[in-house]
C-alpha cells in the first residue's frame, strides 16, 4: 500500500510555540522499505506516529494522510491497519509470547474473529517465522533483547497489515544482533511485500537497509534518495556531514589559492571565504607537500583497527583534527608514527554553497 | 579489613535499642489491648462485643467501609491514569490537590464539612428545606470517609504508572484494542497488585478513621456511631472491658490487614525474583 502525506506539520506546547515538524510533503510507493533518518529532535519520530496515527499532525494548515485511495487523516488508529514495531518492544509484561502475539486477533470483533483454532495456528506460524516456537511460554522478562524485538515483529504482523512502521527497531540491541535483525527484516520485506517505514539515527543501517532514505533535521525534510545517491550527491552541507565524518578546510580564496595560516591549496574557484569539506578516505598523506598543495600536519591518534587505519591529524591552522583513512600498505610504507609531521593531500574536496553542491577532484594529486 | 557498622559493640547495640523500642512502643500497647480485652476471661470479652451498641457500631463501620472502597478505587484510577496519560494545563496542580486529605488535619476536614453540610451551612441549608439530612447521619460519615481515603489509590498508582508508560496502551491500541479492553487486558494486569495494595491502605484508614468521622457523626449509640468513637465512648463510662474489646477487635483488623500487605509486598518480590 502507497503512503502520501500532505502538508503534514506539527507543533508542541502552549499556542504551538515549539515546532517538531514544518509542513511536508512524502510520497512512498507500496513495497518500498524507506528509512527516516535524522539526530534526535529531527522529527522522524514524530513523523512516524503522525503516519501511525499515535499522534494527530496540526489541524491548521489541515494536512491529509492517504493510504493507497484510502484517507485516513481522520481515522482512529486501531482502524489504520497498521503494525507498529516500539523502540523498546512494548510486549505486554504479564503476557507469554504467545499471548503478545496472539493479542491482536483476539481482540477482534467477535464477528470477524478467526476461530480459536485458526488463531493457533496463525500465531504457531508466526512464532516460526521469527524462531521462537519454542519459547512460546516464556513472559518478555525471561527474553534477550533480540529475541523480545522478535516477538514484537511477529506480534504487529499478526494482522497482516499493510503498513509496517518501526520505531528505531534495533536501537536497544548490540552489534552483532542488530546487523543479524536488519538482514532478516530486509529479507522478511522482501517476501511478504509490506510497505515499511522505519526510524533510525544511525546512517549506516539507513544506507544498508533501505530503498530511499529520508534525510531529516528540526523537523525537515533535507533529501529524498536512494542510499546510492544520498552518498554520492548530498543536496546540502547538513545531509554531507551527517552520512559521515567530514573534514572541514576553512579559508580564504585569492587568485585560484586557498590559504589558511601556512597552508595553501590550488583550487579553481572565485576569490572569498571558502569552508570546503572532505571525507576521511579523500585525504591521502605523504611525506613532502606538492606545488599545488601545502597542508602540513601532525599525527595525533593512530587506530589500525580494520579494513584501513584511521589516522588523527592537527595542526595550527586547522580548528579541529582531521581524519584520514590510510590503506594498510601505505600506512606500512610511511612507517607513521604518533607525533610524525606529514602533509595532507586532498584527492577530492566537496562544496556547498547555499543549494547548489559541487564536488572537485582535487587538482593536487592529478598534478602529482 | 573493616566496613563502618562492623564493629560488634555497635552492631549489639543498634539493634538491641531496636528490638526494646518496637517492644516498647509497638509490642506492649498491643498486648496490653488484649490482656484488657480480656480481664474479665472470654466471657467478659463476648458479652461486651456481642451487646446491641457494639454490633450497630461494627456494622456501622463495615457498612461505611464497603461503599468507600469501591468509591476510591473506581476514582483513584480514573485519577491516576487522567494524571499520569494525559498532559493538560493544571495537571501538577491537580497532582498536588491529590494530597490535601494527606496534608490536612482530619478533624479540620470534618469541621469543614460540618460547615458546608451542616443545617446552617453553605450548602446544608438548602439540602435541610429538601429535607435531606448529611450531617450527623451515615452518608455525612461516608463522605468525610472517602475524603480521608481518597488519595490512597490514586498515590500508589500514580508513580508505578508513571515509570511503566504508556507504551503497551499504545501498542494494544495499534493491534485494533478497543479503550476497555485495553483497560481490561493491559492497563488492570500491569497495576493489579499496586491497586490491590491501595484498597488495603484504605480498608485500614477506612476502619479506624477518628478525628473526621467524630466532628460529623454526632456519635449517637446505635446510629451513627463507628467502632472508633464506640471506643472511646465506651472508656469515658468507665467500662473499660468493654472499651479494649472494641478495640481489640480494631487491632484484630488492624492485623490482618498487616498480614495482607506483607504477603503481597513478599509476593511481589518473589515476582521480581523470577522474573
Amino acid at each position: 500500500m502507497s503512503i502520501h502525506l500532505e502538508n503534514i506539520a506539527k507543533h508542541y506546547g502552549r499556542g504551538g510555540r515549539h515546532q517538531a515538524l514544518a509542513p511536508l510533503d512524502l510520497d512512498i510507493q507500496q513495497g518500498e522499505l524507506i528509512g527516516l533518518l535524522g539526530p534526535s529532535g529531527s522529527g522522524k519520530t514524530t513523523l512516524l506516529r503522525i503516519i501511525a496515527g499515535l499522534e494527530a499532525p496540526d489541524h491548521k494548515p489541515a494536512g491529509r494522510i492517504l493510504f493507497g485511495e484510502r484517507d485516513v487523516t481522520q481515522l482512529h488508529v486501531r482502524d489504520r491497519r497498521i503494525g507498529f514495531v516500539f523502540q523498546h518492544y512494548a510486549l505486554f509484561r504479564h503476557m507469554t509470547v504467545y499471548d503478545n502475539v496472539a493479542f491482536g486477533l483476539t481482540v477482534m470483533p467477535r464477528r470477524q474473529r478467526p476461530s480459536s483454532g485458526e488463531i493457533r495456528a496463525r500465531v504457531h506460524r508466526l512464532l516460526e517465522m521469527v524462531q521462537l516456537e519454542k519459547l512460546a511460554g516464556r513472559y518478555p522478562a525471561q527474553l534477550s533483547g533480540g529475541q523480545q524485538q522478535r516477538v514484537s515483529l511477529a506480534r504487529s504482523l499478526a494482522l497482516r497489515p499493510d503498513v509496517l512502521l518501526l520505531d528505531e527497531p534495533f536501537g536497544a540491541l548490540d552489534a552483532k544482533v542488530r546487523q543479524e535483525l536488519r538482514r532478516w527484516l530486509r529479507h522478511l520485506h522482501d517476501e511478504l511485500n509490506f510497505t515499511s517505514v522505519f526510524v533510525t539515527h544511525d546512517q549506516e543501517e539507513a544506507l544498508e537497509l533501505s530503498d530511499r532514505v529520508v534525510v531529516m533535521s528540526d523537523g525537515r525534510i533535507e533529501q529524498i534518495d536512494t542510499p546510492e545517491a544520498l552518498y554520492r550527491a548530498p543536496a546540502n552541507r547538513f545531509v554531507f556531514k551527517f552520512l559521515g565524518d567530514a573534514n572541514h578546510l576553512e579559508g580564504e580564496v585569492r587568485d585560484g589559492v586557498l590559504t589558511c595560516g601556512d597552508a595553501r591549496l590550488d583550487v579553481d574557484l572565485p576569490d572569498g571565504p571558502e569552508d570546503l569539506l572532505l571525507r576521511p578516505h579523500e585525504v591521502a598523506l605523504d611525506t613532502a607537500p606538492r606545488e599545488s598543495a601545502h597542508l602540513p600536519v601532525t599525527v595525533t591518534a593512530i587506530s589500525p583497527v580494520g579494513a584501513e587505519v584511521r589516522v588523527e591529524l592537527a595542526a595550527d591552522w586547522l580548528p579541529g583534527p582531521w581524519l584520514a583513512t590510510v590503506r594498510h600498505a601505505d600506512f606500512e610504507r610511511l612507517t607513521l608514527s604518533r607525533g610524525q609531521r606529514l602533509f595532507a593531500l586532498p584527492r577530492r574536496w566537496h562544496r556547498f554553497e547555499d543549494s547548489a553542491p559541487a564536488a572537485h577532484d582535487s587538482a593536487a594529486l592529478l598534478a602529482g | 579489613m573493616q566496613r563502618i557498622g562492623d564493629a560488634p559493640v555497635l552492631r549489639r547495640t543498634l539493634i538491641g535499642a531496636a528490638v526494646a523500642l518496637a517492644a516498647l512502643f509497638l509490642l506492649l500497647p498491643l498486648v496490653a489491648i488484649f490482656a484488657q480485652a480480656f480481664a474479665k476471661g472470654l466471657g467478659g470479652f463476648w458479652s461486651n462485643v456481642s451487646d446491641t451498641y457494639t454490633l450497630s457500631a461494627i456494622g456501622l463501620t463495615l457498612f461505611i467501609t464497603v461503599l468507600t472502597i469501591p468509591v476510591n478505587l473506581v476514582f483513584g484510577v480514573m485519577l491516576a491514569w487522567l494524571v499520569t496519560r494525559f498532559q493538560f494545563p493544571g495537571r501538577r496542580l491537580l497532582q498536588t490537590l491529590i494530597d490535601i486529605p494527606f496534608a490536612i488535619s482530619p478533624v479540620v476536614a470534618g469541621l469543614v464539612y460540618l460547615l458546608l453540610y451542616g443545617r446552617n451551612g453553605w450548602v446544608g441549608g438548602w439540602l435541610d428545606a429538601h429535607d435531606i439530612q448529611l450531617m450527623f447521619a451515615w452518608p455525612g460519615i461516608l463522605m468525610v470517609t472517602i475524603f480521608v481515603t481518597c488519595p490512597f489509590v490514586a498515590r500508589e498508582l500514580i508513580p508505578l504508572m508513571q515509570a511503566q508508560g504508556s507504551r503497551e496502551e499504545e501498542a494494544a491500541v495499534t493491534l485494533g484494542a478497543s479503550g476497555f479492553t485495553l483497560f481490561r487486558r493491559v492497563t488492570l494486569p500491569n497495576i493489579r497488585w499496586a491497586l490491590l495494595y491501595g484498597v488495603i491502605l484504605t480498608n485500614a484508614r477506612a476502619v479506624g478513621e477518628f478525628g473526621a468521622v467524630s466532628v460529623v457523626s454526632g456519635a449517637i449509640r446505635g446510629e451513627t456511631n463507628t467502632l472508633p468513637l464506640h471506643v472511646e465512648l465506651l472508656y469515658q463510662d468507665y467500662n473499660t472491658v468493654g472499651a479494649f474489646a472494641s478495640a481489640a477487635l480494631l487491632a484484630l483488623i488492624a492485623l490482618f490487614t498487616l498480614a495482607a500487605k506483607a504477603g503481597l509486598e513478599w509476593r511481589a518480590t518473589r515476582r521480581e525474583a523470577s522474573a
